[in-house]
């Protein structure tokens, strides 16, 4: 695990360590499993086919899961996550790279915490952004 | 099944804004999340480690940010029917306010906060954004979703 990051090391611009996935059908049918969601989009090629997909898709809140392991990884044991927002713009489907990605794009103080605010996205193999979407931490002060 | 060229009224739209569902009940068991966890490929100590969980921030095992996504079965009884064959999920907005722990029990309350309609490819498309608020069993407030549901 990295290490911990501090708010004072932190600035406006800055990436966030991307995040590989390669989310498999099999993984759709566990996401499926522990989350409750059977839709069968997520796993049933002829029933996404019916739906007019090209087939099985994943879900939309699996992504900003994989969105919400990009932010915590980054932010360590002692960050904390105030807020996760995307939307799923574009679909993917299972087999493919996505990679989760982000930027720093404020930084302050508010009610005494200090915070950041990031965008981050989904990108799958061609480099389009499917997911955009926004993400506000906390972060730990090197004054203690 | 076709979907119509247009389907809301301002009428219905009133209608819908403002209904809640009946609160869901999820007792949050250490192994839901430990199977979240690896369902989502997030092998963070703070969600299956207890000794490593024990020094981070939260002092002990947490669920992952969207784990509250397993609470199941929060149904919004619209006074119509929301009739399109086909759904998706819009995106999602979630704010945290205390973190969730193995042996707390959640309740979850949908509410519709919106519903608008837009022209798609297939027709008629309705968006229904529902705000959800889950709390614990000392009357915390730990999260709120909001969440758009299209259907088309």
């Amino acid at each position: 695990m990295a290490e911990q990051v501090y708010w004072e090391d932190v600035t406006e611009g800055m990436e966030l360590p991307f995040l590989v996935k390669e989310p498999t059908t099999r993984q759709l049918v566990q996401y499926a499993g522990a989350s409750g969601d059977f839709y069968e989009i997520h796993y049933d090629k002829d029933f996404a086919i019916g739906n007019q997909l090209d087939g099985p898709i994943l879900h939309g809140a699996l992504k900003s899961a994989f969105l919400g392991q990009l932010v915590t990884d980054w932010i360590g044991p002692q960050g904390a996550l105030k807020r996760l927002q995307c939307q799923y713009r574009g679909m993917d489907a299972p087999g493919n790279l996505i990679t989760a990605k982000g930027t720093v794009t404020r930084k302050y103080e508010e009610d005494g915490q200090r915070l950041v605010d990031c965008t981050v996205w989904l990108e799958n193999a061609d480099g389009q952004n499917t997911t955009p979407g926004n993400a506000t931490v906390v972060l730990p002060s090197r004054q203690g | 099944m076709s979907t119509p060229a247009t389907f809301l009224t301002e009428e219905m739209r009133q209608q819908a804004i403002g209904v809640e569902s009946q609160p869901v009940t999820l007792e949050v068991e250490k192994g839901h999340i430990q199977r979240f966890a690896e369902a989502i490929g997030d092998p963070n100590p703070v969600y299956n480690d207890e000794a490593a969980a024990r020094k981070s921030s939260y002092g002990g095992l947490v669920a992952p940010p969207t784990f509250l996504r397993s609470v199941r079965g929060v149904n919004l009884e619209l006074p119509f029917e929301l009739s399109f064959s086909r759904r998706l999920d819009g995106g999602s907005d979630w704010e945290y306010f205390q973190p969730v722990r193995p042996g707390d029990r959640i309740t979850a309350v949908a509410r519709v906060a919106e519903m608008t309609e837009r022209t798609g490819r297939l027709g008629a498309m309705v968006f229904m954004t529902t705000i959800t608020t889950y709390t614990n069993q000392f009357d915390e407030v730990v999260a709120t979703q909001t969440n758009t549901l299209i259907a088309y």
